[in-house]
């Protein structure tokens, strides 16, 4: 039944009601069941009735068919799709503040422009940078950044969409 | 109140308050009866009693803050159990929510994780839609509970009242229909199989299949046993009939779990006491399991042919294909099957010695004969509840009225007067423990004042009798906190509330006690002086393999 216990990482993306309290049946399912959310995100469709939430969660084969099952079975919740295992593009956005002292701005600059990223806002002491990619881009420009100085760092969860067939 | 009138609502359960104060005023010009309880948690153990004894929704209606907080308990066992309730609370005015309130609870955040669905109603306008959808919800698919929030405000505005809305949620379909090649393989199982057994549960109930079922099991000569909630799904007067199975399941019951080579689940959640060990549990066979929860299946043992419908419609349709069959030579195969099952039922696993100290399990043997089996029979929990499985035997869906799931002490007296509100003609017992009984005993006063003539019996043991037993076997005798020696003279409460009381302490006087009671038309408290000591046998010490049974 399970494969062999083996932990894999699952992007699920659900369309829901866009109604108030939709995220907490959500979010008390995983907590009183005891599965695990590593990510989440929100927002509303082209539809304004309808979000969607993309949920990256982790567990075995059997854990992952009953999250899938419990998430169905919510009233609240229309559509259950679990991108992993077939083509899906996903990504995630970070927000970094670093210290820009004038001897390193042409560094950040050039690392920015090798991670095509963005600067967004520029102080006298600062650079935030924006970055989008899938969580390991944004790891390892995070890692490359640390030793300059990472002021802040805000980051979103991941969101996905699966591909069209070609 | 019409889109309640309109879902064929004639009781509901209740208490008011401040919250709710508009609700009752419109309530009283309506036609509905309404049952005032002592307590908000009795409302919806009523109500719920009245939902298992009908088949109907059960409704019941509290006030805010302490009176929607009461609900809580009630509201879980009915949603462990997957009966379809509905409950109205009552809430503060929409400008106050938040504001801590005086009666202020966020009773939609507290429910969220025991409901089937709730909802807030923050306009009137919704207010026939919500309504109209949580009956939809509450009855539909796999049944449960279903709470509605309604702030004072809302409750005092008016609009224009719109009939017969369909109900239709995009995200909410539950499926019915099973589908067609698993049910062609369990088929081919079925014809393959030399030891089959039939393990229904209350799925069997809810979705009114036990014709099916009767006529399914007859025409693969299979045995049946069933979960507690699923009493009364098969007869137990039929010779294919093995009792209830698990923890205190009959020893032919669990002994054909473990060597049947098919086990065709309906309507069941494999719950751990039914299942002890998962992993030597039905470790012989293929598992079929039919249930309209998906989430159900697989969840505790992994199934070999999942069928996801309505248990009714895939009997039918199994029924159906099996017409087509032939089935000679079929019973020539089960019969070796049969006779190794008489065999076990030669093991007299719920045998007792009735001395001189009434035993239990005679009491409830004595209500079964005098009440020829039609009674509707609610318990409390513990002892007084597996006594009751064990030694009523039902031949008839509804009757059999338990806290399965949650387990809920001082659910079945309240349950008892929801059931007897929704069948007046029936008899209707409670068979209830000295410790559970005392939990919602304050309903008393609710079972005289709508003469409800509820008949509680019981089984006084002085101990909380199921934690003393387990206190017995598996913590060395310490009986820690279970010794209930203070208590109040049952037959003296019972006339305080202007109930009837009697009492039985020899075995002699349970009879004229049990035969005094059914007679009487009013409600009736029983207490039978019963052996302090006794447990409930066969029993599996929990998270052990099923056929490990500790016999008398």
């Amino acid at each position: 039944m399970n494969n062999n216990g083996i932990k894999e990482k699952h992007t699920l993306s659900l369309l829901v009601e866009n109604e108030p309290g939709v995220l907490a049946r959500i979010a008390g399912l995983f907590s009183g069941r005891g599965f695990n959310i590593e990510s989440l995100c929100v927002a509303e469709t082209t539809e304004p009735t309808i979000s969607r939430v993309t949920l990256v969660t982790k567990g075995d084969m059997y854990i992952l068919e009953q999250i899938k099952k419990h998430l169905n079975k919510l009233i609240a919740v229309i559509k259950v799709f679990d991108f992993t295992g077939s083509p899906f593009v996903q990504r995630e956005l970070a927000l970094i503040k670093i210290k820009a002292k004038p001897e390193y701005r042409a560094e950040i600059l050039r690392m920015v422009d090798i991670f095509r990223s963005r600067i967004v806002d520029v102080g006298t002491e600062h650079y935030t940078v924006e970055i989008t990619g899938d969580g390991g881009k944004i790891e390892a420009f995070l890692e490359l950044l640390k030793p300059l100085g990472v002021k802040e760092i805000a980051r979103t969860g991941a969101i996905a969409l699966a591909r069209e067939k070609k | 109140m019409k889109v309640l009138q309109e879902e064929g609502v004639d009781t509901i359960f209740g208490f008011p308050g401040g919250a709710v104060i508009d609700i009752y005023d419109e309530l009283v010009k309506t036609e509905i009866n309404h049952i005032l309880v002592r307590h908000e948690q009795g409302a919806v153990h009523a109500a719920d009693g009245y939902a298992r004894a009908s088949g109907r929704i059960g409704v019941c209606l509290v006030t805010s803050g302490p009176g929607a907080t009461n609900t809580v308990t009630g509201i879980a066992s009915a949603y462990m159990d997957s009966i379809p309730i509905v409950v109205l609370t009552g809430q503060v005015n929409t400008s106050l929510i938040g504001n801590d309130a005086f009666q202020e609870v966020d009773i939609v955040g507290i429910s969220r994780p025991c409901t089937k669905h709730n909802y807030l109603v923050k306009n009137v306008e919704e207010l026939g839609r919500i309504l109209k959808e949580a009956f939809h919800i509450a009855r539909s698919g796999r049944p449960g509970p279903v709470l509605v929030d309604l702030p004072k405000d809302v409750m005092q505005s008016f609009t224009e009242f719109r009939s017969n809305e369909e109900v239709r949620l995009r995200s909410y379909q539950p499926t019915y229909q099973p589908n067609m090649k698993q049910l062609a393989r369990v088929i081919n199982l079925i014809k393959k199989s030399e030891r089959p057994l039939i393990f229904a549960g209350g799925g069997v109930i809810s979705s009114g299949a036990s014709n099916e079922l009767k006529k399914f099991a007859k025409k693969i000569h299979a045995p049946v046993s069933s979960s507690l909630m699923g009493l009364g799904a098969f007869p137990a007067s039929d010779p294919l009939w093995l009792g209830m199975l698990g923890m205190h399941g009959t020893y032919r019951a669990n002994m054909s779990t473990s060597e049947c080579d098919l086990l065709i689940g309906i309507g069941v959640r494999f719950d751990d006491r039914v299942t002890g060990k998962t992993q030597s549990f039905a470790s012989k066979a293929k598992i079929v399991h039919i249930d309209i929860d998906p989430t159900s299946i697989s969840k505790n043992i992994p199934v070999h042919t999942p069928i996801v419908g309505d248990c009714r419609i895939t009997l039918q349709k199994l029924n159906s294909f099996l017409a087509k069959e032939t089935m000679r030579g079929l019973k020539g195969i089960r019969d070796p099957w049969l006779e190794q099952i008489s065999e076990w039922k030669a093991k007299k696993s719920l045998a007792y010695n009735q001395k001189d100290i009434i035993k239990p399990q005679f009491v409830v043997e004595k209500i079964y004969e005098l009440t020829g089996g039609k009674a509707i029979i609610s318990t409390e929990v513990g002892q007084n509840q597996m006594w009751a499985a064990q030694y009523y035997h039902f031949d008839k869906p509804n009757s059999f009225i338990t806290s399965g799931g949650l387990g809920c002490m001082g659910f079945g007296f309240p349950a008892a007067i929801g059931a007897q509100a929704a069948c007046p003609d029936r008899v209707v017992v409670d068979i209830a423990g000295d410790g559970s009984i005392q939990m919602n005993i304050q309903e008393m006063a609710t079972a005289v004042q709508f003469n409800l003539p509820v008949k509680i019996a019981v089984l006084n043991n002085r101990y909380l009798g199921m934690v003393r037993q387990w206190q017995e076997l598996f913590y060395d005798r310490c009986y820690a906190c279970t010794d209930m020696e203070a208590a109040p003279d049952f037959l003296k409460l019972a006339e305080a509330y202007g109930a009837v009381g009697l009492r039985a302490t020899t075995p002699e006087e349970v009879v004229p006690v049990l035969k005094k009671a059914l007679a009487v038309n009013k409600p009736v408290i029983m207490d039978f002086l019963v052996e302090r000591e006794e447990g409930v046998y066969p029993m599996v010490p929990a998270g052990a393999d099923i056929t490990e049974m500790l016999l008398v």
